[in-house]
């Protein structure tokens, strides 16, 4: 055996031994879904909750969930938002039932516990019974009965909320890249443009995964890769915050060289140049960053995508179903000044993404196409190595670095281990 | 009781036929003869009720020309990656809200069912139509078009039009 062979073999072998195993039943098994709850979402980290701007006033409410736990923001009378978990300490109703709106104060229907916009109990009917009958006990401290409260904090109008006493503050959580990167979005006021709602038939880590994966966005999706929105020969970068939950994702339209993409992407279906538009003014848009960036995928651990896609600026919010279902919530914004040319060219826009995008309708069917593949599995795993299979920033597109990094992150939170 | 008279009941009827075939076309996958039931300089909109009644113009679906609904339907054939599935509308009476001269202005309940090669059939979408109709020509023509769907949660996707 001589020496090329023998360096052939270690390689090879070096080469089996890199890359991300995740094993499918974490998809798939309601015990995983458990501790995710618990573990994750009311554990050591920070849930996106809403945008400043969808509770403008005092007395405006926005219902929502962190995980499956149903929550309530809230912005006080004093301009402070509050978080509060959205079952009363009383018995346990929801006290909240519309989706958004705007009241004095929160109180749940069924006994008319009344609560002020900070959770705080104010009013119990009948606590000091009628007609001497009744009553709460003497000893009843409206203090000790209030909704639970949960940390809240925000960056750039993004509101976030935590139900752990000792998770680190929200700069620090998110970490200076993704801070940098929501207030570059951030960057002036906002204006809500509507809502998209999308029930997902898989498991909220799949998309996880695909919101962390530059490698799927060219060869998935037909209208970024033939219209030259994303491809992976453009300029762009994979990076995470130092934790590795984040993963920022980011390309540069235009950076390309269009002859040579042709031959790097040979006969893919999704570069076909016989694909032509009757009505071009759907991807007829605005440079609106200095930076020339056109796309920006940020995916925020665990429950958060902000993402800039041409001139469509929106959140989506991930709110878990059990181990096989999710809602994506995609909350589109522009800016408060945005000309009427501009408000239009987002309108439009908005064909590209949400659940009826012409984008991003193919991410829900890339998730489910999976889940079905997956179910029953306990044993089996995915293979992650794109790029090298490691969990490292990449200066190009070509990579699931950042994919690695929430499993990282899932592992040391949750564990790939059975606890049955 | 003030009977019909026989124009607005022929205009009714016309428009009721247009929807009815809006919905065939639909249907029965025959997608490359749906945009031809629009004029030319056409809206199409597909709004979700929660953004309709805020008075938000942030559609699913949104096209300002025939043009861009023929795109839709090519990238439907030869672009889009979704699970394979058929649709089947049920139409409510519609109701004519007011005319002018030959072009009307009707408002129709709908209800989309879904079926996905699983042969399990759900209801996929459901809302109501306003439409604005021309009948001046040979044939009706939609000149505008706006679904409000109550069914704020869409399942999976929408490729197809409603």
């Amino acid at each position: 055996m001589n020496d090329t062979t023998l360096n052939e073999n270690l390689t090879s072998l070096q080469a089996a031994s890199v890359g991300c195993r995740v094993p499918y039943r974490v998809f798939t098994d309601p015990d995983y879904y458990q501790r995710e709850q618990e573990n994750i979402f009311k554990g050591e980290t920070w849930s996106f909750v809403a945008l400043e701007a969808e509770v403008p006033e005092p007395g405006d409410f926005k219902s929502t969930f962190i995980g499956e736990t149903p929550v309530i923001v809230t912005r006080a009378s004093d301009g402070a938002i509050h978080v509060v978990v959205n079952r009363c300490a009383h018995r346990g109703a929801l006290v909240c039932r519309e989706v958004r709106g705007n009241r004095p104060n929160l109180e749940c229907v069924y006994h008319q516990w009344a609560y002020d916009l900070a959770g705080n109990l104010i009013g119990v009917p009948f606590r000091r019974g009628l007609k001497g009958q009744g009553g709460m006990p003497g000893d009843f401290d409206m203090k000790q009965h209030g909704l639970k409260k949960l940390r809240a904090a925000s960056v750039g109008g993004l509101v976030f909320a935590s139900f752990s006493e000792t998770v680190e503050p929200l700069h620090d959580f998110l970490g200076p890249i993704v801070v940098e990167q929501i207030e570059r979005v951030m960057c002036k006021p906002i204006q809500v443009l509507g809502d998209q709602r999308q029930f997902v038939h898989g498991n909220w880590k799949l998309y996880a995964e695909n919101t962390r994966d530059p490698y799927h966005a060219s060869l998935l999706h037909l209208f970024h890769n033939t219209f030259g929105l994303y491809r992976s020969t453009q300029t762009g970068k994979s990076v995470m915050d130092a934790s590795k939950r984040h993963s920022l994702l980011y390309s540069i339209a235009a950076s390309n060289d269009d002859a040579a993409d042709k031959q790097a992407y040979g006969d893919s279906r999704t570069f076909d140049a016989e694909f032509k538009l009757q009505d071009a003014s759907l991807l007829k848009g605005r440079q609106e960053f200095d930076d020339g960036v056109t796309l920006v995928i940020l995916a925020v651990f665990p429950n958060l995508v902000l993402q800039q896609i041409q001139n469509t600026l929106a959140v989506r919010q991930i709110v878990t179903k059990g181990a096989d279902a999710f809602e994506l919530v995609w909350t589109h914004f522009g800016y408060t000044d945005d000309d009427a040319e501009m408000q239009a060219i987002r309108l439009k826009q908005a064909n590209l993404i949400g659940p009826a995008g012409l984008i991003s309708m193919e991410d829900g069917e890339a998730v489910e196409i999976v889940q079905n593949a997956i179910v029953g599995e306990h044993q089996a795993t995915s293979y992650v190595a794109m790029g090298g299979g490691r969990t490292e920033d990449a200066d190009h597109l070509v990579t699931e670095g950042a994919i690695i990094g929430f499993w990282e992150n899932y592992e040391k939170l949750v564990g790939y281990g059975t606890t049955s | 009781m003030e009977l019909m008279p026989p124009e607005r009941r022929q205009l009714q009827q016309l428009a009721t036929e247009l929807n009815a075939l809006h919905a065939e076309l639909i249907d029965d996958d025959r997608l490359e003869e749906w945009p031809g039931l629009f004029a030319t300089d056409c809206n199409y909109t597909v709004i979700a009720r929660e953004n309709f009644d805020r008075n938000l113009s942030l559609a699913a679906i949104f096209c300002d020309s025939r043009g861009m609904l023929v795109d839709r339907i090519v990238s439907l054939r030869k672009a889009n990656i979704y699970p394979v599935h058929s649709y089947r509308h049920i139409l409510g009476p519609s109701r004519l809200i007011s005319t002018s001269g030959l072009q009307v202005k009707i408002q129709t309940n709908y209800t989309v069912l879904m079926t996905r090669t699983d042969g399990h059939t759900t209801i996929y979408n459901c809302g109501k139509y306003i439409d604005e109709i021309d009948c001046t020509g040979d044939r009706p023509v939609f000149i505008s078009k706006l679904v409000v769907f109550d069914t704020n949660l869409i399942d999976t996707m929408m490729v197809r039009p409603i």
